[in-house]
């Protein structure tokens, strides 16, 4: 069969990814789990002497704990599974994408296996995320300085 | 030879018996898994890594299948098997363990056929009386290799497969009566379609699949033949429509909807989980030499075409923006 034909035959019978209820699913999963974030964040503000600002650090904390535990237990690719970029997203999809290599190399040693390999999915998510910062710290101290903006 | 990379087995060579081990959820939930032969509640079989258990699973059937015919382990004349783990180190490891002579044959899933190939080969030239062959595969090993960590949270497409734990292994000997014998195999081309998604093999495999389909048939030119079954390995819910598709539109097969099926597709039923069927070297192997090989040794089926597909991609390469080419081999089976 000719090449073509078939990509259009292919393109015609392969079940695409249901977008609108992808969508939804990612809403829903990531709405859930920044509620839950939301309400540690005011548990910690309400019972413990922090800020709105400074709480984000053990509410960022938790959820990661929250996700290696579900990770670990095997529950968190079954939510990614109907939440997609919804659990994906949120800080608990980085902790499990360096939770899981860890758990996956474990078997390789602690130095080489889960040192080596804990940022192999979570690295890329770093390097951009800092490289990002950089520009944007940059782009707004010039404007600053241009006295455009102000802190 | 008969036609173009078609072989006749002129003295009939049988395969004599097979073992075939699986794992937990194949356990449950394959539907061929009262026909395996062993299988573990432990998707590791209890040791310390996944390719360590992967290494037991391929020793265990072949040690199953070996007993079968009344002989050590140490009696396999040749042992030929392939996984699609870096380097095939439980196929290596597992031919430390058992010692026999030792050939690791790689065609990704299709590995199955290509052994059996091989080891029919062997026995016509009168150089074998017990020829090891097989495939296998185990779930987090292949997974890890190829995709992202077991645990790691990623929306599968539903054209994904699910990589199943599993060995089969057969035992290939000289002719004896009342067993199925390999009479035709047809070795398949590296066939590219240009498709690029590894998460659809599916659809990457199918045009393979067709090729060897298409030459194995025409290496019986004037003789209209009728298949009981024709399987193919792990195309799945959407590369075997795929192939379904093609063969209506070049009219291969007179009724293709009754006897040409799908192992990846039939092998875990209905199961949601694993969205579009099964997949591995282990998964047309688990199928052929259980369910296949036990209704052609009962007469159900008399005559059977097994066409095992390969992806021959690696996740370098695919990263590197290389196409999926892919190859199918393909055995016919008597049993008379």
């Amino acid at each position: 069969m000719d090449q073509n034909l078939y990509k259009s035959i292919e393109q015609s019978t392969s079940p695409k990814r249901p977008l609108l209820k992808n969508v939804i699913a990612a809403f829903v999963t990531g709405g859930i789990i920044c509620t839950i974030g939301q309400a540690i964040q005011f548990f910690y503000m309400r019972f413990f002497d922090f800020t709105e600002r400074t709480a984000s650090n053990p509410t960022v904390a938790t959820m990661v704990f929250l996700a290696m535990l579900l990770t670990g237990f095997g529950k968190y690719r079954k939510i990614a599974q109907f939440g997609g970029a919804g659990s994906a997203v949120p800080v608990t999809g980085f902790g499990n994408a360096m939770i899981s290599a860890a758990i996956e190399h474990r078997t390789e040693g602690l130095v080489l296996g889960v040192g080596g390999n804990i940022f192999k999915l979570a690295g890329s998510v770093i390097v951009f995320g800092v490289f990002s910062a950089f520009v944007v710290a940059l782009i707004k101290t010039l404007l600053v300085k241009a006295g455009i903006v102000s802190w | 030879m008969v036609g173009k990379g078609t072989v006749q087995f002129m003295t009939k060579p049988i395969i004599a018996a097979t073992g075939v081990t699986a794992g937990p959820l194949e356990k449950r939930k394959s539907s061929f898994s009262e026909y395996f032969d062993k299988t573990y509640d432990d998707e590791r079989l209890d040791l310390q890594s996944n390719e360590q258990g992967h290494t037991q699973l391929i020793s265990d059937a072949c040690e199953i299948a070996m007993n079968k015919v009344g002989a050590a382990i140490g009696e396999a004349d040749f042992l030929i098997c392939g996984d699609l783990v870096n380097q095939m180190t439980p196929s290596n490891f597992a031919a430390r363990q058992l010692f026999a002579p030792f050939i690791g044959a790689f065609s990704a899933c299709a590995t199955s056929v290509s052994s059996l190939v091989i080891a029919g080969l062997l026995t016509e030239v009168g150089m074998s009386h017990y020829a090891l062959a097989g495939a296998a595969s185990q779930h987090n090993a292949v997974e890890r290799q190829f995709r992202y960590p077991i645990e790691y949270g990623t929306q599968k497409p539903p054209t994904s497969q699910w990589t199943v734990t599993a060995a089969g292994f057969a035992v290939v000997s000289p002719f004896k009566e009342g067993y199925p014998y390999l009479h035709r195999a047809t070795i398949g081309r590296v066939i590219d379609y240009k498709l690029t998604d590894p998460l659809n093999m599916g659809a990457a495999m199918a045009p393979a699949a067709f090729d060897t389909l298409k030459r194995h048939l025409e290496a019986n030119e004037g003789k209209d033949i009728k298949y009981d079954l024709i399987m193919t390995g792990d195309l799945g819910k959407v590369g075997s429509a795929l192939l379904m598709e093609m063969v209506k539109q070049e009219e291969l097969l007179t009724h293709p909807n009754m006897y040409l099926k799908d192992a990846g597709k039939e092998f875990y039923g209905d199961e949601p989980g694993v969205i579009a069927g099964a997949s591995g070297a282990g998964c047309s192997a688990a199928a052929y030499f259980s369910e296949v090989y036990t209704k052609l040794m009962n007469k159900t089926y008399k005559r059977v075409l097994l066409i095992a597909t390969g992806a021959l991609l690696s996740p370098l390469s695919f990263q590197q923006g290389e196409t999926i080419p892919c190859i199918a081999h393909a055995i016919e089976l008597i049993s008379e």
